[in-house]
This record gives C-alpha cells, structure tokens and sequence, in this order.
C-alpha cells in the first residue's frame, strides 16, 4: 500500500446462511465486497468452507435499520407487565385435551 | 491394459497432476500477500482445490504403474526435467490482475476440458473430471467476474490486465496441444482430444474480453515445452521452495 493509492471503504455486507433445508437464514458475519454479486462469492469462499450451507443471503450493512441501545426503554420495558401476552399466563381447563 | 497403455495413462494422469499442483502453488503464493481476507481465502480455496485434484492424479498415475511410487514422492521427489506442466502454469505470479487473468484463461479451458474428461471411459479419470468440473466452474465465474472487473475498472487495471492478457496469450496454444501418450488415449476413448476444444474457449474468452473492454492479442508468438520437461527459468524456484522440506528431510510425514 502507497501513498499513491486512493483510499475509499469498500462496502460491508451481512451474510446470513442456511445451513439446512427447512431452517431459517441466520446471521453468520460479515465481509467486504465491491458489489452483491462479489459479496455473494465472498460470502460462499469465507463462511461455507465446510460444507455450512445450502442458502446465503447478503445485504448491506447500510441498508440495516437497526434499534438502537437508547430505544430499549420505550421499545421494550413496556412489554415487562404485560405477562397475558405468553401462553403461559392462561390456566387451560381439565376440560380442554388437546390445545 | 497393455504395458504400452498403462504407461501412457501414467505419463498422462502425472501430466494433469502437474498442471493442477503447480498452478496450486502459485495460487498459494498469494496466501499473507492478497489484497484482502476476503480474497486470500477465495484464493486459498481455489489453490487447495487444484493441489487436492494433484492428489487424485498423482494417486491415479501411482495405482496404476503400481511400482512403489505414491503421491507425495511424484509431487517431491522430481526435478523440473520429468516435471510435465504446461508452461502458463509455471509463470510467476505476477500481480493481482496477471494472476486473474491467467487463472479466467485456465478455467475457460479446463471446464470444457474437464467435461469431456468426465465422459472418459477409465472410470477414475471420469470421477476425476465430474469432482473438478464443479470447482473448475466455481473457478471460472470467479476469475471471469475479476477480468471483467479489472479490465472495465480503472485505466490502472485496464492497462495491467491487458498486459497481462499480452504477456500470456502465446502460453495458450499449448493448453491445446496433446502429446504423444496422450493423442494415444484419445484414440482409445480413455480422453478428450484437447484440440477440438480450442474455437469454443477462443469464443468465450473473446465475449469476455469485449465485456472487459479487453483486447485479444495477436497470435504474434507462442511457446511450449513443458510436456517435454523443457521449463522456463521459474519452474526450478518454485520446485525449491514446494520440495524444500521433503528434500531436506526425506519421507518425513506428520
């Protein structure tokens, strides 16, 4: 590396893989790449060496909207009392056999 | 199989293991030096793939002349002389886009090649040649989407790419040049016949130079040798330094 050469980020990409059929996409790392398509050969040579895959998903890092740390009190406190919303809180009946 | 056949098919699957291993080792050499992780291990990947089909030939050629030789002793135990590569495998590896550029010119050749290899009827070579096609086809949209890339980059890639694609073209005759055992095996079925192959790989690697902006050269020149064992300058380094250990410490394994 000169001084000669520009200097510019590369975009950084999320990778998600599928590791079987019939399971979700799950979020594995991240890379850099030039474009999707690089990104999408990038993602296969550094995170599915070993066979992990049968799927992957790329996505900007940019084009993530993301909660922030600061959101958690409004976002998610609220949720604390209000225990009616897990199955769980509901008594099922003697009645009831299959639920 | 007559002793005349199994000596061809032996010079032969040895011929192939050396294209695939020395061009491994070269690939390898980019492995602490890339211009990215992202890339070093895309390279590495290719690289292990060729030194992992140099195995399956090296191993083929040792079953079958089946006189003491394995895999290890014929990728260390031979000098440049009875090393039977094609010269564009040898040639150093230059920068990045030299080393893109030669690799979209192996994999446009080795894929059709490698096709037709699977169709072989010597059952190991075509199990040889469906294992390597999947690589090779992976190799081939990696090395074309870099050609593009760099030709239709900036003027800095574009001016190294075309030179390298100056530097390299007289090496591509000899990809479709079958020597004497193996024009044999052609006649016998047991291969492709690798001069047929060359109006469909001059077409494709025209259609992507046009998309990378790329020119052909001339077929001003053009130089061969390595089936013959007669090498360029490089060939002797690269042996030194890949046999090093083997040299030093005879039959060592770990």
């Amino acid at each position: 590396m000169t001084d000669m050469m520009p200097l510019y980020e590369v975009p950084l990409y999320e990778v998600f893989i599928r590791s079987k059929r019939g399971l979700d996409h799950r979020h594995v790392g991240s890379l850099h790449a030039e474009d999707s398509e690089q990104a999408l050969e990038y993602a296969r040579d550094v995170y599915t060496r070993r066979g992990e895959g049968v799927s992957i998903w790329v996505v900007k890092s940019s084009d993530i909207v993301a909660s922030q740390e600061g959101d958690g009190a409004s976002f998610y406190d609220p949720q604390d009392d209000k225990p009616y919303r897990h199955a769980t809180f509901y008594k099922v009946p003697d009645e009831v056999s299959n639920l | 199989m007559s002793t005349g056949a199994s000596s061809d098919l032996c010079a032969y699957s040895i011929a192939l293991g050396d294209d695939a291993l020395i061009l491994g080792q070269r690939l390898a050499e980019w492995v602490s030096n890339a211009p990215s992780l992202e890339e070093e291990l895309a390279l590495a990947n290719v690289a292990l793939d060729h030194i992992g089909r140099a195995r399956m030939f090296y191993g083929h050629a040792a079953a079958v002349a089946a006189d003491g030789r394995d895999e290890d002793t014929i990728a260390f135990g031979r000098d440049t002389r009875t090393f039977t590569n094609l010269l564009i495998n040898e040639l150093p590896r230059g920068d990045f886009a030299f080393t893109m550029v030669r690799q979209f010119l192996v994999d446009a050749f080795n894929v059709p090649f490698l096709a037709a290899l699977a169709g072989s009827n010597e059952p190991t070579l075509a199990a040889i040649g469906e294992k390597a096609l999947k690589e090779s086809t992976y190799h081939l949209r990696r090395s074309r989407d870099w050609v593009q890339r760099l030709g239709d980059g900036t003027q800095e890639s574009h001016d190294r790419a075309q030179r390298a694609a100056d530097e390299l073209w007289g090496y591509t005759r000899e990809l479709f040049e079958p020597f004497a055992a193996e024009a044999r095996l052609t006649t016998g079925g047991v291969t492709a016949d690798r001069a047929a192959l060359q109006p469909l790989w001059r077409q494709q690697v025209a259609a992507t130079f046009d998309e990378a902006t790329l020119r052909i050269p001339e077929d001003a020149w053009s130089i061969r040798g390595g089936r013959d064992g007669v090498h360029t300058e490089h060939l002797g380094y690269l042996l030194a330094e890949m046999q090093f250990m083997q040299r030093a410490y005879p039959g060592q394994r770990w």
